[in-house]
């Protein structure tokens, strides 16, 4: 008897926008290839229409997800790290398409793995590292505390297409922003199937929202959407640099430009990735004085 | 609830409390008939040959000739912090470093009433702010940020921080002396150098400071300060050899720095512009509040970033409080500024006079209602009587945009959604206040507000132990306490 050999069930690549999966309003696809120039994947070519619902989410995310408890908050990164170990398998498989062996992708996303359990710990942690009461000379309480800074446009980084959007994503989520991250260019599968990974998380919807699609055109949008708080990039080309701080000039945004080559290194996890995504509040308070000794801080 | 008695007795404000003049001396107050440019240690002539006046703008006298630096003197006075970062400073070990800073400071207080007079007779602000505010607190900077220059690596767990290199700062009109301070000290602590450039309006009490620092025999280079106009500031701000670019100003100029520093790798500290809203609850001790108010937008003549120049107050209480503060409003007095009885003094410049009348035509244009003191000002010299707006609406340019004067705009509010949602509805985010009784709003309320500096049944309050910069347009970065050292690192 013949035997019919099993047709393979391709996935539909899709944008990640409000905690759903849509695909571009454009219509418009890019391929994804492998380094050899296998076709991989269609995937959506993002426009700035979907930038802009995506940071309409993500504004709308906002007030609920930095309200949330830092506990829980951190519960959530932890619920993500064990969605994303439960389908290594598939996530060693794309980063094996997309040109890694197979001991780097093992490692590229076990490290993954890490480093969101690294920051959910941090959830609750970095506040009393960074916070101070400062002990003023007029009688009054006075703290200064870290808050985050609301909206924050990410292009990850393009190499290391896991771990890079990974390192991205959990600090500026762990201390309490939301975020539209671009994933990498070339290398897209990763960033669409962690959105898959998120939308298992119990993560709300819209606190992070993923696009695909090409850096040179997006990035525009990414530096002068005047509802974004924070614009981060990953790479050291200087006239994209440039363009980007120029347009965030328009309403004063933060820009973070991280330069690192590889984001398996230790040294691109601290607490300061989450700082750098946190304003600092201070607050004061009149301290009564009655009687004979004088109370204060 | 339960209706509110106005128990508010008009206050009486008849010749009987026409004050006799209390006037500062002005003998000890050295002022030089020309000041020049204080580069590498010394004061040297500007390339450019030119000096503009200095006036005081409470009798439009002119005070004193400053040096107007240009692009020359500007490379210069960089040459000259570069050089003195590399050779000597880098080198001063951060004890040696500290005591500098801890030199300077008492150097300060020795010479305080000195400085107080003249930040008075160039700025136009009461002697009793300059000599019970600006220049205290600005001596408390160098003392507080002394102490930090050989203990960096305790703000910073678990990093190795090291300075910038040269750090342009400029400074505006405003607080001269305690800018310049706020600027220098924690530049000088983290271990760089420094090429500053004082408002065209106020150079005095800068170039004073560099006498001090003079005296003090800082290395030469380590701190220079260069006075001038726009131009100048920009110069400096694009000089390719400078690392950092602290700025204090204007909103609309902070967007031109960023901008023009976007192709390069200077670190930047913006403290620019706000829109504080000061909010007032039914349950809040009304008294403390409408004083709260009173100081937190004449303060300075309202020449303050962080002033709460929009004023919510819960329906409930709208009519009391707007009685007792046109009250209070008549009770200050508005004169003079070397007069210790002086509460409102000269506004900086004609220019910024013009800016705030200005607003007083836009805001009645738009139907807002405006009510003045009706004290009586000066003939000559630069004022405004302390103004309030009501029926102002959200959209009314006088509750958008800032005025940088004595002007209140004020509106009302039923909850504290609303009270939220209003106060938030700005591009600014530096200062907020509140006031109420009850605790657990206060942190409600603190914690909603999108700004930096959040005063609670306070209002106004600095300390050099305090962080202060804002959120969203009013700029980044922090200035005061051990947040502002990371401006100054790399960490």
């Amino acid at each position: 008897m013949a035997t019919t050999k099993r047709l393979e069930v391709l996935k539909t690549y899709k944008i990640y926008i409000g905690g759903q999966f849509p695909r571009t309003e454009s219509g418009r696809t890019y391929i994804a290839c492998s380094p050899k120039g296998e076709q991989l994947a269609n995937v959506c070519l993002s426009s700035r229409k979907d930038f802009r619902d995506a940071v309409g989410s993500a504004r709308g995310a906002f007030g609920a997800w930095s309200g949330r408890s830092a506990f829980n908050r951190g519960q959530i990164l932890y619920r993500i790290a064990e969605m994303l170990e439960g389908r290594k398998a598939q996530f060693v498989d794309e980063l094996i398409k997309q040109g890694s062996s197979k001991a780097i992708a093992e490692n590229e996303v076990n490290l993954s793995i890490d480093r969101l359990i690294y920051y959910s710990g941090w959830c609750d942690k970095y506040q009393q590292v960074f916070s101070s009461v400062n002990p003023v000379a007029s009688s009054h309480f006075n703290f200064s505390v870290l808050e985050p800074m609301g909206v924050i446009a990410a292009i990850a980084p393009q190499e290391n297409s896991l771990i890079g959007l990974v390192s991205i994503m959990a600090p500026v989520i762990a201390g309490g922003n939301t975020c539209v991250i671009l994933a990498s260019q070339n290398k897209a599968l990763c960033g669409v199937t962690f959105a898959e990974v998120l939308n298992s998380s119990d993560l709300p919807g819209g606190v992070v929202n993923i696009l695909t699609g090409k850096v040179s055109e997006l990035l525009p949008y990414f530096a002068d959407h005047m509802d974004v708080n924070a614009t981060c990039f990953c790479e050291s080309d200087k006239s994209m640099q440039q363009s980007i701080k120029e347009k965030a000039a328009l309403n004063l945004k933060r820009v973070v430009i991280y330069e690192f080559q590889k984001w398996m290194n230790e040294e691109t996890q601290s607490p300061y990735f989450i700082n750098d995504f946190q304003e600092v509040k201070t607050t004061w308070h009149p301290i009564e004085n009655i009687g004979g000794g004088k109370a204060g801080y | 609830m339960a209706t509110k008695k106005n128990n508010t007795v008009k206050l009486q404000f008849d010749s009987s409390r026409n004050l006799a003049p209390a006037l500062e001396s002005k003998s000890v107050a050295k002022i030089a008939d020309q000041y020049d440019l204080f580069i590498n240690g010394k004061f040297e002539k500007p390339s450019s040959k030119k000096y503009f006046n200095t006036i005081n703008p409470a009798n439009e006298e002119k005070l004193s000739s400053v040096a107007e630096a240009n692009s020359a003197d500007v490379n210069k006075a960089v040459v000259a912090a570069r050089n003195a970062y590399e050779k000597v400073w880098k080198k001063t070990s951060a004890k040696e470093r500290s005591k500098y800073i801890y030199r300077i400071a008492r150097m300060i207080q020795e010479r305080a009433r000195e400085l107080a007079v003249i930040e008075t007779l160039d700025g136009g602000k009461p002697i009793r702010e300059s000599r019970d505010f600006d220049v205290p607190t600005a001596a408390n900077h160098f003392f507080y940020y002394a102490g930090w220059a050989d203990k960096l690596e305790y703000a910073f767990p678990n990093r190795k921080p090291q300075s910038l290199g040269v750090a342009g700062q400029i400074i505006p009109w405003n607080f001269p002396l305690l800018m310049a301070a706020w600027k220098i000290a924690p530049a000088l602590a983290t271990g760089n150098t420094v090429v500053l450039k004082p408002a065209e309006t106020t150079p005095l009490t800068a170039l004073k400071l560099a006498e001090i620092i003079q005296e003090a025999d800082l290395p030469p280079g380590v701190v220079n300060i260069i006075t001038g106009a726009g131009a100048t500031g920009a110069a400096l701000v694009n000089h390719p050899d400078i690392n950092k670019i602290a700025f204090t100003g204007s909103t609309d100029v902070g967007k031109i720095i960023q901008k023009a520093i976007a192709g390069t790798n200077k670190k930047a500290t913006l403290e620019l512009g706000g829109k504080a809203a000061n909010i007032i609850f039914d349950d809040a001790p009304l008294d403390q509040a409408v004083e709260g108010v009173i100081n937190g937008i004449f303060f300075n003549q309202g020449h303050v970033c962080c002033a709460g120049s929009r004023l919510f107050v819960q329906e409930s209480v709208y009519k009391i409080v707007l009685q007792k503060l046109k009250d209070r409003m008549e009770s200050l007095i508005v004169g003079n500024p070397l007069d210790k009885n002086t509460d409102i003094g000269a506004i900086n410049s004609k220019q910024q006079l013009d800016v705030i009348n200005k607003y007083l035509k836009i805001g009645q244009q738009e139907g807002a209602e405006m009510f003045q003191s009706s004290c009586n000002i000066p003939k000559k010299g630069f004022y405004c009587r302390p103004t309030i707006f009501t029926n102002v609406a959200q959209s009314n340019r006088i509750a958008q945009e800032e005025i940088f004067g004595p002007v209140l705009a004020i509106q009302t509010f039923r909850t504290e959604d609303e009270a939220i949602e209003k106060a938030n509805n700005t591009p600014f985010g530096l200062s907020a206040g509140v006031w109420t009784d009850k605790g657990s709003k206060i942190f409600n309320m603190t914690s909603k507000l999108r700004a930096g500096v959040i005063w609670a049944n306070t209002y106004n309050k600095f300390d050099p132990t305090s962080p202060f910069g804002g959120y969203k347009e009013s700029g980044f970065g922090r200035e005061g306490g051990m947040h502002g050292l990371e401006g100054y690192l790399t960490v």
